[in-house]
């Protein structure tokens, strides 16, 4: 009897031009494919046994947020599994309509890395656990950095990205991550940008140096092509594991992959 | 009815008692509390904040529950009706003084833990009551970093572990006060089975 991994769906929730929202599933970012209806992908991995779900909105206008914050409403009435709703959350009011709409958790990354104090403040208003750090990490081989790891024979960094990794901002995400969790951070959920879409794996190097620096759970996000990715991302010290397109496109049921991971000595919620 | 103090998401606790067959009322009216046939005290956040604004319900809360009316409190809402709490000591608020209706402590999960003890974790009933039948073995979706030791071992209806084995679901000596530190409300089937355990509860009490 034990605290089992998590394995978390997440799905990337955008407007289509009916204005209806839709979920898209990109590549590195960029090259979105249409995925199918939010709510009804909701419903559809409920059943399926997720532990948690994970939506991000990428829609950037204030007209896409009321369509999200809607289809937010419609899952939590759906589903009873923990929710997190990410994207454009920048004042602790977005937080607070966030969380009205039936999100337990919100994920914060830009509004966060402009303004710290805004996880200090949603966590003392709401609480630690509902306010997630999203990372956006991308590797740097230079000598900006504070805290290395040996990758491939080569000593490298992890810097936190803005905008989708377009922007760095030469912030070291070691320092990040201790630094939201002296904040109130109640967990981490790291992205790759190196592994966005690869399906090749999680950065299992960058999960490795988080989980070692933070006492808070993590969140393992980009790369996972296959169950035993998952597996080995636990391995490395991550407490839940998100993927996207091998849910997405069945290549892969939520069953299988815990099935695949109990077999190998994870413990799961089967 | 929920009892609407200012903390948490009350939606999907609504929705699972209404999946449950009752007809939930959102109060923050100390006096509707008599009225009703259960009585659910949600709870997110820290000890502190949420006995202060539990505050004005308490005299009615400590009536319905030496009344008999069955009480149900959610994760916050299980500590609170414990006696004292470490996270309000820590936080430098004295000695906040819980709803003492099942006799206790709250205590920090100390040793090499994550903290807060986050996700889906194992259900071991120890006790039977109503309350939690069907719900032996089950996975239930935990987030805490605190958790409550009644003084009387036999408040102690379920278990779960995590570095060590602590209460899941607590309930007083004449059993109508009962508390689950996990979230029923997003523990899936689960979950939704005890809420309805506890609808059929309130509604033959």
């Amino acid at each position: 009897m034990t605290l089992t991994k998590r394995i978390i769906p997440c799905i990337d929730v955008d407007v289509d031009e009916d204005g209806n929202a839709a979920v898209y599933t990109g590549v590195q970012f960029e090259d979105l494919e249409y995925t199918g209806d939010p709510v009804e992908m909701a419903k559809e991995y409920n059943e399926a046994g997720a532990d948690e779900f994970t939506f991000l909105d990428i829609t950037a206008s204030a007209e896409g947020r009321e369509t999200m914050l809607d289809v937010v409403e419609q899952v939590a009435d759906e589903v009873f599994i923990p929710l997190t709703v990410g994207g454009g959350i920048r004042t602790v009011e977005d937080i607070k309509e966030t969380l009205r709409a039936g999100a337990d958790k919100v994920s914060i990354n830009t509004g966060a890395i402009e303004r710290p104090e805004l996880i200090t403040e949603g966590a003392t208003a709401f609480g630690n656990q509902c306010i997630l750090l999203s990372v956006d990490a991308r590797r740097r081989f230079d000598e900006a950095g504070e805290h290395y790891v040996q990758i491939d024979g080569e000593s490298a960094w992890f810097e936190a990205t803005i905008h989708g990794g377009r922007t760095g901002t030469d912030l070291d995400v070691l320092e990040w991550v201790r630094e939201a969790e002296e904040r109130g951070a109640g967990e981490m959920f790291i992205n790759s940008i190196d592994k966005d879409g690869t399906k090749d794996g999680y950065d299992l190097p960058l999960m490795e140096a988080v989980s070692d620096a933070v006492s808070t759970p993590v969140i393992a996000s980009s790369g996972c092509g296959h169950p035993r990715h998952m597996l080995e991302v636990f391995e490395a010290g991550a407490d839940a594991a998100l993927a996207a397109s091998i849910f997405h496109f069945d290549e892969y049921t939520i069953q299988e992959t815990k099935e695949y991971l109990d077999d190998h000595g994870v413990p799961v919620r089967l | 009815m929920v009892l609407d103090y200012g903390l948490g998401n009350l939606r999907s606790v609504t929705r699972g008692l209404e999946r449950a067959g009752a007809t939930v009322r959102i109060v923050d009216d100390p006096e509707a509390i008599q009225s009703a046939d259960g009585v659910i005290l949600p709870g997110v956040g820290a000890f502190g904040d949420g006995m202060e604004n539990a505050g004005p319900f308490r005299e009615a809360l400590l009536e319905a529950a030496a009344a008999g009316q069955p009480i149900l409190g959610i994760c916050l809402g299980m500590q609170m009706l414990l006696t004292t709490s470490e996270e309000a000591d820590r936080a430098g608020q004295g000695d906040v003084t819980g709803l003492d209706l099942v006799p206790g402590r709250n205590v920090k999960f100390r040793g090499d833990l994550k903290i807060p003890h986050m996700g889906w974790n194992e259900l071991d009933v120890k006790r039977s009551h109503p309350v939690i039948e069907g719900i032996d073995g089950g996975y239930a979706y935990f987030v805490h970093s605190y958790y409550g030791v009644p003084e009387d071992t036999d408040s102690i209806l379920v278990t779960s572990e995590y570095g060590v084995e602590f209460p899941a679901v607590i309930a007083n000596e004449a059993g109508n006060v009962i508390g689950t530190q996990f979230h029923p409300e997003k523990s899936g089937e689960i979950g939704l089975r005890l809420l309805k355990n506890f609808v059929a509860f309130a509604a033959d009490a």
